[in-house]
């Protein structure tokens, strides 16, 4: 089953926490000002005495001044402003609080937004531990995270609402966004910025995990694809690299090096697949493969025509990827 | 409502309907399960072939004049790395796709068989690592290159360095027939 | 313009006045001109009818420059495209009213709503707030017709042409699909893919043109061509926030006009301008198009905030408390709409310094608006109330646009925006302060005013079948937006999966825009009973203060046979017994108006108004072609511009007739 927290109400991040912070100034002091507007046009049409349109209009006060009603509205213009000055000033500690985040012992991810997919690198500063995973960011629990956003190629948008505020990825301008994760949980996140045909399917997991599992993880991550175990599976290794799918796609460890959609060395071990929109199963890791285009029309990923047998070697293989 | 302004209204709305029943071909979205394979025609491989030749190029790529399919032709061309041995049309390695010059033919049909078969002297053979529909895409952008393509439907200048004219302000070139050489040549 | 100053050039300064008079009956058909200033049913009035009247058939329909014709033409066909649009959001949330739903998919989706907001954006909200001041403002300031009527007719054909290429690109499947705000470079040449966004930056180009234009005319008129004795500080809200808004838009539109120009010139003619690859900048389309953006919500917002200033008096039976503090919030609202623009692009890579300082700004312009509720709220505590529907569509907008507002505060701060920016929150705080800003009170003006326009009263009981209807369904689609928003549900999704858990609330707001697409049949229905049987309206069936009430329902083409003069800022109201009432000694056999000074309306000079003409829309029509033959090649761009020299020149033109007529009309001082 699939699914995550992503609920702008229930943070289970520093920075989301911050904000929701702010949403609790907001809220109450917005909803008083409703209330009390509403009260004082509902008493004015409660007290005011009822007229016909050819009662006499009342033209004296054309010269006449009102001064109690002077000051009422000008008493009612200040409260508002000192409200929008409270809350200007909340929301200005709530922007250095977002600022303000621990980022000692960083890990650092670079994501890179692609049409219509999320790639990651996890960064370390010995090159031969990086590795690059696609749509799931595993992320070690109470660590602050730094995430280096590159868009490929129109803008998209980093958005975990559990975890923290958005940042748009634009072509161009490589940008960073910080967060800490405070619980252990799994956390979804969607892409905020239109940025085409299937924009509606980019979603993007961010699962935090206690330290040690964390670690644990993205050693595997960083291992190669482990070797077929059956024969099936050994030919639709083979069927992987001889067919299209080695055009485009990497697997660690083979001679499937290219860069130019999901990398798939370890992609059993993902919830979900094409960024979110299908559970990662074999009934439907098949069905993607045979027709990509029914489940996301306009995807990147062609339909292609695949006889059964082979397609159940590939599907032996992809399962052995974990 | 007067008598002139009924009229107009009429026939602004019959108009209306007739543009709209004619929907663009050229705007169309091609997101479709695959398409079966074609077997390429035989194309003149060598000046020495013994018999007639066979040029059946009745082939129709639906994909010619439609800007959706010149885009991710031009898309594919970058990601199958065609501009590795092509450059970006003026030819490196591999023979200018930009010129008037076909060693094995300008028909779609032709240029499918290309990309499938692969050819003398360095071209490789595709089949079966492009799948169907994207092969006729970059088939179809591949004729964009020389300004074979309608220029409402090529491609406009792409988000990158500029390296070329746009294809949709290629200057048509007519398509010559070279004569396969048996030699490798570096244009 | 041509104002008579006793110059008799082009006779010969030898022509004596008998020699003028013998041409003049060659030419004009008489050789002395009668002078209004007589009352209804004179021989002045019968010759101001023959003087303004249009050519019977289809030529007087495209040559006229009646604005209450041309007002009239905007308003219609606006809302004709309100009820196009509205149909495209009906589709929209069938589509999202279940998870994985199959109504429409990807591609056609994303062209619906680009063409949604497109339409209400720019060929729905602004060109009807723009035609209804087209209608009133000349009746308002009390004068016969708007300063650059032609250019106005020309506008609207401008707006017509580049609505229906929008429309029949949407029909051919050609619509553009990159959003409303079509941003780069998703809507660049790499991307976009085919000629939709050429389509989009085509109509930018011609409804900003028609913007800019209206705009100029209506701020000539507020400015130059009120009734003697209308000072600044007499004028009416109306005329003030229509003044207020055509400066912003003469400021705000080029903004977009140029982005949109930068855009295609990226599309077709392989330029830079938003290419990072070549030193270009994809964010400098964000800065370009919401320079223009945001002031854009006021241009809708501040005609709903004006009707609103003349429904309340009306039906409070009292003068507007407050007014020029209404005024003076109305020209703050105008200028720091323009400091706001960047609470759009909160979630870019710009400074957080220099966001928060649009945080402080997008703040600050609540101030303003506050003033006016206050005291609309005191005028109407104040007052003595006739619950009528146009005052219960005020009543509304209140409850709407409040909540809306106050959505806004919560949107422009950053930390918060961060989180909720293109998400259905978003969608509910535009929907409810567009809906509730304009759209209620616009349907309140159009029970106020429906009888000036047409004669007739609008059904009061259908009206309030058609308020509650819209309010209630318009509660119940929006409000559930919000917990949509904060429940992390972005914008343009075309569907959403059952595991997001956005099902329940997505089911009820298509229920509610159900309901909404009711009461707007409601109203259609009632519009067109009304025209037909609707209970006739006299002058000033609502007993208003203004002086489009002091005349005919609706107008002749003249507006008023005797052109008033005021002595208060509640004309109607208020008849002081000492005062002049009325101008005359204008000619009544000709379309002559009257300019006045600026700050105290004194009468200034006598203006000729132009004759009808076919020139604005063949010159409309030339410009269309060359915009559209500009976007196939760039000799287009060129050579293309050839027609619309010709027929700009031919407007132009002066004729031996008006010539000899201004001549005629001249006095030695």
């Amino acid at each position: 089953m699939i699914g995550g927290l992503h609920d702008v109400q229930a943070p289970a991040g520093a920075q989301a926490q911050a904000i929701v912070g702010l949403w609790h100034w907001l809220l109450p002091i917005c909803t008083f000002v409703f209330v009390a507007v509403m009260i004082a046009l509902g008493m004015a049409l409660w007290r005011a005495p009822r007229a016909g349109t050819d009662t006499a209009p009342d033209v004296a006060l054309l010269s006449k001044r009102e001064p109690r009603v002077t000051r009422v509205v000008i008493a009612a213009v200040a409260v508002s402003t000192l409200l929008l000055l409270v809350l200007l000033a909340v929301s200005v500690m709530t922007d250095r609080a977002l600022a303000q985040l621990p980022l000692e012992n960083a890990l650092h991810i670079e994501l890179t937004g692609y049409q219509w997919w999320w790639e990651a690198r996890y960064d370390d500063p010995d090159p031969s531990r990086m590795f690059t995973t696609a749509n799931e960011l595993h992320v070690p629990v109470g660590r602050p995270v730094i995430v280096t956003l590159v868009g490929a190629d129109v803008i998209h948008s980093f958005w975990v609402p559990s975890l923290a505020g958005k940042k748009d990825l634009i072509p161009g301008r490589d940008t960073t966004v910080s967060f800490r994760a405070d619980r252990a949980g799994v956390y979804r996140g969607q892409c905020a910025e239109f940025c085409g045909y299937q924009h509606a399917k980019m979603a993007l997991y961010v699962i935090a995990d206690p330290p040690d599992d964390y670690a644990r993880w993205a050693e595997r991550q960083r291992a190669p694809a482990a070797e077929p175990s059956t024969d099936e599976a050994r030919r639709g290794r083979d069927l992987f690299l001889a067919r299209s799918c080695a055009m485009c796609h990497a697997i660690n460890g083979t001679t499937a090096q290219a860069r130019h959609a999901p990398d798939l060395t370890h992609v059993a071990s993902r919830m979900t697949i094409a960024a979110g929109a299908l559970e990662n199963t074999p009934s439907n890791r098949t069905a993607w493969i045979l027709d990509p285009q029914q489940i996301k029309p306009g995807t990147k990923m062609p339909s292609e025509n695949i006889a059964p047998q082979d397609l159940a070697a590939l599907s032996a293989y992809l399962a052995s990827l974990q | 409502m007067t008598c002139d302004r009924r009229r107009a209204c009429v026939a602004a709305a019959v108009f209306v309907a007739a543009v709209a029943m004619t929907a663009c071909q050229r705007e169309t979205r091609y997101f479709e399960p695959p398409t079966k394979a074609v077997t390429p025609p035989p194309v003149r491989l060598s000046q020495v072939q013994p018999g007639a030749i066979s040029t059946d190029t009745s082939i129709e790529s639906k994909y010619e004049d439609t800007a959706y399919a010149l885009s991710e032709g031009k898309r594919l061309f970058g990601w199958y790395n065609c501009n590795g041995c092509h450059a970006n049309g003026g030819g490196d390695k591999g023979p200018a796709l930009m010129d008037n010059v076909w060693i094995y033919g300008s028909k779609p049909a032709q240029i499918y068989s290309t990309i499938v078969e692969g050819r003398p002297n360095g071209m490789p053979s595709f089949g079966g690592h492009i799948p169907e529909n994207e092969v006729w895409e970059l088939v179809a952008y591949v004729r964009s290159l020389s300004g074979l393509a309608s220029s409402g439907a090529a491609p406009n200048r792409a988000d990158a360095m500029q390296v070329k004219k746009p294809e949709n302000n290629a200057e048509e070139q007519k398509p010559v027939e070279a004569a396969p050489s048996g030699a490798s040549e570096h244009p | 313009m041509s104002a008579g100053s006793g110059s008799l050039s082009g006779l010969g300064s030898a022509a004596s006045p008998q020699v003028l008079r013998e041409r003049a009956r060659v030419i004009v058909g008489r050789g002395e001109t009668m002078l209004d200033g007589a009352g209804w049913g004179s021989q002045a009035e019968r010759a101001l009818h023959e003087a303004w009247r249009d050519e019977p058939g289809l030529l007087g329909f495209l040559k006229t420059t009646d604005h209450k014709r041309i007002g009239r033409r905007f308003v219609v066909t606006s809302f004709a495209f309100f009820v196009a649009a509205g149909i495209l959001a009906a589709v929209m949330r069938m589509q999202l009213a279940l998870p994985d739903n199959h109504v429409v998919g990807p591609d056609l989706y994303n062209q619906i709503f680009t063409m949604h907001g497109t339409t209400m954006m720019f060929i729905f909200a602004v060109p009807i707030m723009q035609g209804m001041a087209v209608y009133l403002v000349p009746l308002l300031v009390g004068t016969r017709n708007t300063a650059f009527p032609r250019m106005t007719a020309c506008a609207y054909w401008l707006f017509l042409f580049g609505a229906l290429s929008l429309w029949t690109g949407f029909a051919i499947n050609a619509g553009a699909d990159a959003g409303w705000f079509a941003y780069v470079p998703l809507a660049g040449p790499q991307y976009g893919v085919g000629k939709r966004e050429d389509i989009w930056n085509n109509l930018i180009n011609l409804s900003e043109a028609m913007g800019l234009m209206v705009a100029v005319d209506l701020a000539t008129v507020i400015l130059k061509m009120r009734a003697p004795g209308m000072s600044l500080r007499r004028m009416p809200i109306f005329v003030w926030a229509s003044l207020v808004t055509s400066m912003m838009i003469i400021f705000a539109m080029p903004s977009v006009m140029l982005a949109a120009n930068l855009a295609q010139f990226d599309r077709t003619f392989g330029t830079h301008f938003f290419n990072p690859a070549e030193g270009g900048d994809v964010l400098i389309w964000q800065h370009l198009f919401w320079f223009f953006g945001h002031p854009e919500v006021y241009f809708i917002f501040l005609p709903g905030l004006a009707f609103v200033s003349s429904i309340i008096p009306t039906f409070a039976r009292r003068p507007m408390f407050g007014h020029d503090a209404v005024v003076l919030s109305l020209i703050a609202t105008g200028f720091l709409s323009f400091g706001l623009w960047v609470h759009h692009m909160f979630a870019t890579n710009l400074p957080e310094v220099g966001k928060g300082f649009f945080t402080a700004m997008s703040l600050l312009i609540a101030i303003p608006t506050a003033v006016q509720i206050f005291c609309w709220i005191a005028t109407l505590w104040t007052g003595r109330i006739d619950l009528r529907t146009p005052l219960l569509f005020v009543l509304g907008f209140f409850v709407i646009l409040v909540l809306g507002g106050l959505t806004g505060i919560m949107v422009g701060s950053v930390p918060f925006d961060l989180q909720v920016h293109d998400s259905y929150f978003v969608v509910a705080h535009l929907h409810y302060v567009l809906l509730g800003g304009a759209v209620f009170p616009l349907f309140g003006a159009f029970f106020y005013w429906f009888p000036k326009f047409t004669g007739r009263m609008l059904d009061e009981r259908l009206g309030r079948w058609q308020f509650w209807l819209f309010f209630v369904g318009f509660n119940v689609a929006f409000f559930p937006m919000h917990l949509l928003g904060l429940a992390g549900m972005p914008r343009r999704i075309y569907t959403y999966g059952a595991e997001t858990g956005w099902g329940t609330l997505n089911l009820i707001a298509t229920i509610g825009a159900g309901v909404i697409a009711l009461s707007v049949l409601l109203f259609i229905v009632n519009v067109v009973r009304s025209g037909f049987n609707g209970a006739r309206a006299g002058d000033n069936p609502w007993h208003a203060s203004s002086l489009e009430w002091a005349t005919h329902s609706p107008p002749p083409a003249f507006n008023f046979v005797v052109l008033p003069v005021v002595a208060s800022r509640e004309p109607l109201w208020t008849r002081e017994a000492d005062e002049p009432t009325h101008v005359s000694g204008l000619s009544a056999q000709t379309r002559e108006g009257l300019v006045t000074t600026v700050l105290d309306a004194l009468p200034d000079v006598r203006y000729s108004y132009p004759e009808p003409s076919i020139w604005p829309f063949i010159a409309a029509i030339t410009v269309v072609g060359w915009l559209f033959w500009s976007n196939m090649t760039e000799t287009g761009m060129f050579y293309g511009l050839i027609p619309p020299a010709i027929a700009f020149v031919a407007w132009y033109w002066p004729t031996r007739k008006e010539t000899v007529e201004q001549l005629l009309l001249e006095r030695k001082p």
